[in-house]
């Protein structure tokens, strides 16, 4: 069978079952734009190649399966950098494909010529440049392999333009076998029986779940042995979901602007239990100063994340749903006692750090931020997928918005990308087409991709857009106030558009509340509405995000409302 | 904690980028490159690189790790120690002034090294051997004015088992 290269691309692709490619077409991928365009798979339009790529790492989050991004050479490459590095961070599974300049020219400074595996391989799990169109059906079943395996991450492949159009014949490739790359799934059982021990000496057991236990799927079996060994669980911003967040064990989020009882309970547990975390300094704190009580097991897949920041009483390698079964099975075994009575003054003493520090605000005749982000759980039912922005926005979504499901809570973790809710959002609504998908965003940060509302509309992806409008980048401005003396470098945005009318130049809806009795109903008007709407509150110009624990400091010394 | 020099040793799938791969992560990673070699092994599919590191105890297995999760890195393992033997080339363009000379000669004799290249004004002499060596030969040849010096770094192999 002769094809071109194109032809075997869509072909690969459609192996994989791709169903959704997220792009943007140009000179160098003219030839695969031409193919796609024959095939049934969906191509999503976005206007900035950022946004393709948030889009599909949105797409990926919810559905767990692999985005894809179809870009061109140079400029289109070098745009999809951030987004790359912001799945990368926090190890979302996508294939990124780039379009290149002819074999011949590469090294000639062509037009729209840029060295992007040159550039990428710093962010990406793993990159490729295809020189020959026979390697092509190969490499991509290899890119979809490795980005998904393991401890999952963006794979980025570039193909040239001669490489698309040559015809071969075509040879379907053979299974990958990667002689260097062999992930290790299964846990060594030695080191969980050692955790087994831990476990029934431990009188403050805590678990610790990061965004390892939603990539793996592991929420079932964190929210089993929590309930077994009756551990209060605490979780990252990448973790949200992967416990219930209405569950009586459930501590809040943990760090910089996690709850107090969460960074209570740490401090003071004897046995931490932490699953698919990297302890991420807006996590530590002071390193030194973290979990100072507690013998630490730390599993995870990727064996770089452990001993990399603290050290561990027993590290495990493993798939953490693989290795939270096992545990659960070796937990079985053992005859705990009687726990209501063994846990008592553990579990008591956190309902009392709830009691009397709870996440709180005060309500006063402007809107509150945190009393949006409220009613927004209030009415969706906790049901809701929710993309953020960055900063202030992110840390109230994080906060007030309770998450009983894994794969509903999409940020940027990691690398902290402002611009990224609204792109996540539209990839997300694609993936799960009945879900309520609504964008918590700021001010600051929707004005950094707005221009892919143009996507949403024409995609006639019904996404919700929260603005928390309070015309400064929030958390800088927070910053300032706490620790600059109040100098509000460059955070005020005295000109910012005016969202509704911005919202209704796109085709979307635009809907605005200024005082709290609003709130609920442009909440209701926005969410029923069956397309795309931007919600404009206008909230509390200088409310700050609280608990927080300055940078550097021990996660027990939080600034407190 | 104290900081040692390691010798890592690596296999690596021979293909493009895969050293720029390796030294992006030490340099991106804030680790230190001593050394570095790379040539092909009987496999043309496989080349090995040896890279010497200084490094305290918690960075060396971040390093080794680190170099493990890269894709075209088939094998890792730390050299360092007297389980492996060591060694280094270096080619050493000295000064021989006429009194010199005879002194010159009869050191590379005592070292078993070779004189390469030969003129007026100059030796460029040949000298393999572990660091020890290396440095005692150059302390040597120090005074008649060391000219140029072209060194490879270590290369190294586990000992086998007798």
């Amino acid at each position: 069978m002769k094809l071109t290269g194109a032809q075997i691309l869509l072909k690969t692709l459609a192996e994989e079952k791709v169903d959704t490619i997220f792009g943007y077409p140009g000179g160098a991928v003219i030839d695969i734009y031409d193919e796609l365009e024959k095939t049934d798979i969906r191509h999503v339009l976005v206007r900035h190649e950022q946004g393709a790529v948030h889009a599909a790492d949105g797409y990926a989050r919810v559905s767990g399966r692999v985005g894809v991004c179809l870009v061109t050479s140079g400029p289109g490459a070098t745009n999809t950098v951030t987004g790359i590095a912001s799945a990368y961070m926090d190890s979302i599974p996508l294939v990124v494909i780039t379009g290149q300049v002819p074999t011949h020219l590469i090294g000639n400074d062509a037009f729209q010529e840029v060295d992007i595996v040159g550039i990428t391989r710093p962010c990406t799990k793993h990159n490729y440049l295809v020189t020959r169109t026979e390697d092509l059906a190969h490499v991509i079943k290899e890119a979809f392999h490795i980005a998904r395996s393991g401890r999952p991450g963006p794979v980025l492949v570039d193909i040239p333009k001669d490489v698309a159009n040559t015809t071969i014949e075509y040879k379907p490739p053979g299974p990958v076998n990667l002689r260097s790359y062999r992930p290790n799934y299964s846990p060594n059982m030695k080191q969980l029986q050692k955790v087994v021990k831990l476990i029934r000496k431990a009188r403050r057991p805590l678990l610790f779940v990061g965004g390892g236990a939603i990539l793996s799927k592991a929420s079932p079996e964190v929210t089993e042995l929590a309930h077994k060994i009756q551990a209060p669980v605490t979780a990252t911003l990448m973790g949200l979901g992967a416990f219930p967040g209405t569950d009586p064990l459930w501590l809040g989020m943990i760090g910089m602007h996690g709850t107090y009882r969460a960074n209570m309970a740490v401090d003071a547990c004897d046995l931490m239990i932490s699953v698919g975390v990297r302890f991420d300094d807006r996590v530590t704190g002071r390193i030194d100063t973290f979990a100072p009580r507690a013998k630490i097991v730390h599993i995870d897949i990727d064996p770089t994340s452990i001993r990399k920041n603290v050290q561990v009483a027993i590290p495990i390698v493993g798939d953490c749903r693989l290795t939270l079964n096992s545990l659960n099975q070796l937990v079985d075994e053992i005859d705990l006692g009687d726990l209501s009575s063994a846990r008592k003054d553990w579990l008591s003493q956190i309902d009392t750090w709830k009691k009397t520090t709870p996440l709180a605000y005060k309500q006063t005749d402007v809107i509150k931020p945190q009393f949006v982000v409220e009613k927004l759980f209030e009415l969706t039912g906790g049901d809701a997928i929710i993309t953020t922005e960055v900063g202030q926005n992110q840390m109230w979504a994080a906060q007030f918005y309770h998450f009983n499901r894994p794969n509903r809570f999409v940020t940027s973790g990691g690398l902290g990308t402002m611009g990224f809710g609204l792109p996540a959002a539209i990839g997300a609504q694609i993936a799960c087409p009945d879900d309520v998908v609504v964008d918590i965003a700021g001010d600051g940060s929707i004005q950094m991709n707005i221009q892919e509302m143009a996507t949403a509309v024409q995609q006639k992806a019904p996404i919700k857009v929260v603005i928390l409008n309070n015309s400064y980048l929030g958390m800088v401005r927070q910053w300032q106030e706490l620790f600059y003396d109040k100098r509000y470098a460059s955070t005020c945005m005295d000109c910012t558009p005016d969202f509704v009318k911005l919202a209704e130049a796109y085709g979307a809806l635009g809907l605005r509340a200024t005082k709290p009795d609003e709130v609920e109903a442009v909440l209701r008007k926005g969410l029923e509405a069956p397309t795309a709407v931007i919600m404009d509150f206008v909230v509390a110009k200088e409310e700050c995000v609280y608990p927080m624990v300055p940078a550097g400091a021990p996660i027990t010394e939080m600034l407190l409302v | 904690m104290e900081e040692q020099k390691h010798i890592f040793s690596m296999l690596v799938d021979n293909v493009p980028g895969v050293l720029s791969r390796i030294v992006g992560l030490f340099s991106g990673r804030g680790f230190n490159i001593d050394s570095l070699c790379v040539a092909e092994t009987t496999d043309p599919a496989v080349s090995r690189i040896t890279i010497v590191s200084k490094a305290d105890a918690p960075i060396v297995e971040q390093i080794e790790k680190q170099l493990n999760k890269l894709v075209n890195v088939r094998k890792i393992r730390d050299l360092t120690g007297p389980s492996s033997v060591k060694r280094e080339m270096a080619l050493i363009c000295v000064q021989a002034k006429a009194k010199h000379r005879a002194e010159i000669l009869r050191i590379v004799d005592i070292f078993r090294c070779k004189v390469v290249d030969v003129g007026l004004e100059h030796y460029t002499i040949e000298v393999t051997g572990d660091e020890g060596k290396l440095k005692a030969l150059l302390k040597l040849l120090k005074p008649m004015g060391i000219k140029k010096i072209a060194r490879t770094g270590p290369i190294a192999l586990f000992r086998e088992p007798n």
